[in-house]
């Protein structure tokens, strides 16, 4: 009964806005029919009639207005989709991957492209991202057994990032999925510099500290009162401690690279202006080793994206060493080439000495921390075994490639090829 | 990637097909970084879990095996999807030697890290492992993408590799020289060297492999000359430093 009475009342709201919808045309047809009844002679019962159809004719549904208001909703909504769709995945400043259920990427915001190159809309995610848990959470989320997972994810090469990595299903049946990506790595990175720090800076500082040691135990015992002897020690002394300080600051701006290994994107480098001030700041040094530095440079500009900063401490680093181990040559070659060849147009920085080179066997080694090609040479040129270390880093960030070609008794040549793209 | 068929039961299988080959490629790399990393660290406990591991590649070859028989037998593929399937068994294999080689490295941890070893003896072939490792992601990164016109890295690398192994090679020889109880840590060394310098083969043999089926044609043969540790006498060795 409640049921009937509900329709009931139901029917007589809806005949109420049907005819208040239409109350102007309503009163309208009233005043014209009550106008021709009072101008022509026509009988009641015709006017009667004429009245009747007019309040029918207002109950009638107005399905005109109804279905364009119902069409102007949708296109909203429409709208509204494509904003949080496209619109919100670019304001999402995480990589953020969006795939259907044959785990086919759909749409990669910006940030995913910057963190992974190389992906595409079509790609199969299960073919890009190989790592065992990655497969597992895939599996996992598209197989509809779980609606969200949460792991964690590393990659190695070519520089170590750690991600915290969430699947999930994106609304009801849309058949659409998104896999966001949370940047760990800075956390995971200052762990990991602490305790290289230590290893590195332990190893390495304990050989000047000891030789320290060893001449104050002398200066305290036999020769406290050689003056011609302390003075040569303290003069020993001095040099260790320089040794130390510079090896300290090295290993900083080693850990210091390795804890933001990307590179901020957008700016630009020119790498004339980069290349003349590092050789202005170098002018003392080339002189003192009696090293003419010579400039080779391409015409037009030679824009690159990167870090001047960054590129400045390479360019140092490597005209730093020509200077120091390519002194018996005389001279030092910069020279900036356009070049074009192999798969990606790029500028070439070359820094070529004439000095004793680099024999075959140290040249796939000399970027690893500490190696030194001479033990006796590099001490006495104040090298830490880091410059080339720190070198590579910012290459590697930079999506650079060094190149190293040598022969002994010829000098050698240290070419940076840095893509334009 | 791969055309459309009439039954989308064969793009299925051909899709299970590529997605089980990037499977293996994931634990091929997970291996072989776990195997170096446990060598490095000298952690047993992880060599352990790489040695348990290698079923799971062996496993997959045999899938990708069984279902490529199959799928030749029942569909009678031609062209592409008949490259794509040879392809993939030939790669499978590759992938399933590389988890052999990192096992293997996995199994000398043991033997090597017996005593106290110093850091720089490691430093070299982590240099070495991290140039391999490279090859074999940007190999798998490049069969996930179809992108070979940018195969000429692998070249290029496989020299570096080789570059790397040969001094390496040098560097062990002269620790061994130095003091004869470095020889049997040494010893170890060279073969987990050598072991890694093949999984950089094993990854430039990939890399044919997908030029192969993406264009039809056989990667231009100009293999490189290859390292030159089979040239090293004793009188080629460094000096003792």
């Amino acid at each position: 009964m409640t049921d009937l009475d509900a329709e009931q009342r139901g029917i007589a709201q809806t005949i109420a806005t049907r005819l208040w919808n239409s109350h102007w045309l309503l009163a309208a047809g009233i005043v014209a029919v009550v106008v021709v009844y009072a101008l022509a002679a026509i009988s009641a019962y015709v006017v009667l009639a004429a009245l009747l159809l007019l309040f029918a004719a207002a109950m009638l549904p107005v399905a005109g207005a109804r279905q364009s208001a119902e069409s102007g909703a949708a296109i909203e909504a429409i709208g509204l989709q494509r904003l949080s769709g496209e619109y919100l995945a670019a304001a999402v400043a995480d990589p953020l991957i969006i795939f259907d259920r044959t785990a086919i990427i759909v749409h990669a915001n910006a940030a995913a492209f910057a963190a992974f190159g190389g992906i595409a809309p079509g790609m199969s995610l299960s073919l890009k991202f190989r790592a065992p848990e990655m497969q597992a959470l895939l599996d996992g989320v598209l197989s509809g057994d779980v609606a969200s997972d949460v792991i964690d994810y590393t990659e190695k090469l070519p520089v170590e990032r750690a991600y915290r990595v969430s699947a999930s299903s994106v609304g009801h049946a849309t058949d659409l999925y998104v896999l966001v990506f949370k940047d760990q790595s800075e956390a995971r990175r200052i762990d990991r510099m602490r305790a290289d720090f230590i290893a590195n800076a332990s190893h390495e500082l304990r050989t000047p500290l000891a030789s320290i040691a060893g001449f104050i135990e002398t200066l305290r015992g036999p020769a406290r009162n050689d003056p011609a002897a302390r003075d040569q020690f303290l003069q020993i002394m001095q040099s260790q401690t320089g040794r130390m300080a510079r090896l300290i600051d090295d290993l900083l701006s080693l850990s210091r690279l390795e804890m933001k290994p990307y590179l901020k994107p957008g700016t630009e480098v020119d790498l004339r202006e980069t290349v003349d001030s590092v050789i202005d700041s170098l002018g003392p040094l080339a002189r003192e080793n009696s090293v003419v530095i010579e400039r080779d440079y391409a015409d037009g500009p030679l824009d690159v994206p990167g870090d001047r900063d960054e590129l400045f401490q390479v360019f140092e680093n490597l005209l730093e060493n020509a200077c120091k181990y390519g002194q018996s040559g005389g001279r030092v070659v910069v020279s900036i080439a356009h070049s074009d060849a192999g798969s990606e147009p790029g500028i070439d920085v070359t820094i070529r000495d004439f000095g004793p080179g680099i024999p075959e066997e140290h040249i796939p080694r000399i970027t690893e921390r500490f190696y030194r090609v001479d033990v006796e040479t590099s001490r006495t040129q104040k090298g830490t075994g880091l410059g080339l270390s720190i070198v590579k880093h910012i290459l590697t960030r930079h999506n650079a490639r060094l190149s190293i070609k040598s022969e002994v008794g010829q000098g050698a040549a240290f070419s940076v090829h840095l893509p334009t793209h | 990637m791969q055309s459309v068929h009439t039954m989308s039961a064969y793009d299925e299988e051909l899709k299970y097909l590529s997605k089980r080959i990037a499977a293996m490629g994931g634990h091929a790399e997970r291996m072989v970084e776990q195997a170096v990393a446990a060598l490095v660290n000298a952690d047993p406990g992880l060599a352990q879990k790489v040695i348990r591991d290698d079923a799971v590649l062996d496993e997959g070859q045999r899938e990708i095996d069984d279902k490529a028989i199959i799928i030749i037998a029942r569909r009678q593929p031609m062209a592409t999807d008949l490259r794509e399937i040879v392809g993939a068994i030939r790669i499978s294999a590759d992938l399933e030697r590389v988890g052999d080689l990192g096992k293997n490295v996995a199994k000398r941890v043991v033997a090597v890290t017996d005593g106290r070893q110093p850091t720089s003896l490691f430093r070299g072939l982590e240099a070495l492992a991290n140039l391999a490792l490279t090859q074999l992601k940007e190999v798998l990164d490049v069969y996930a993408s179809r992108s070979v016109e940018k195969i000429g890295f692998v070249r290029d690398r496989d020299d570096q590799i080789d570059a790397m192994y040969t001094s390496l090679f040098r560097e062990l020889l002269t620790y061994m020289m130095e003091d004869p109880r470095n020889i049997t840590p040494c010893t170890h060394l060279l073969f987990c060297a050598k072991n890694i310098e093949r999984i950089g083969d094993h990854a430039t043999n990939i890399a044919e492999t997908i030029y192969y089926i993406v264009t039809g044609e056989q990667l231009p043969a100009e293999r490189p000359k290859g390292d030159k540790t089979d040239k090293i006498g004793l009188s080629e060795t460094l000096p003792v430093k």
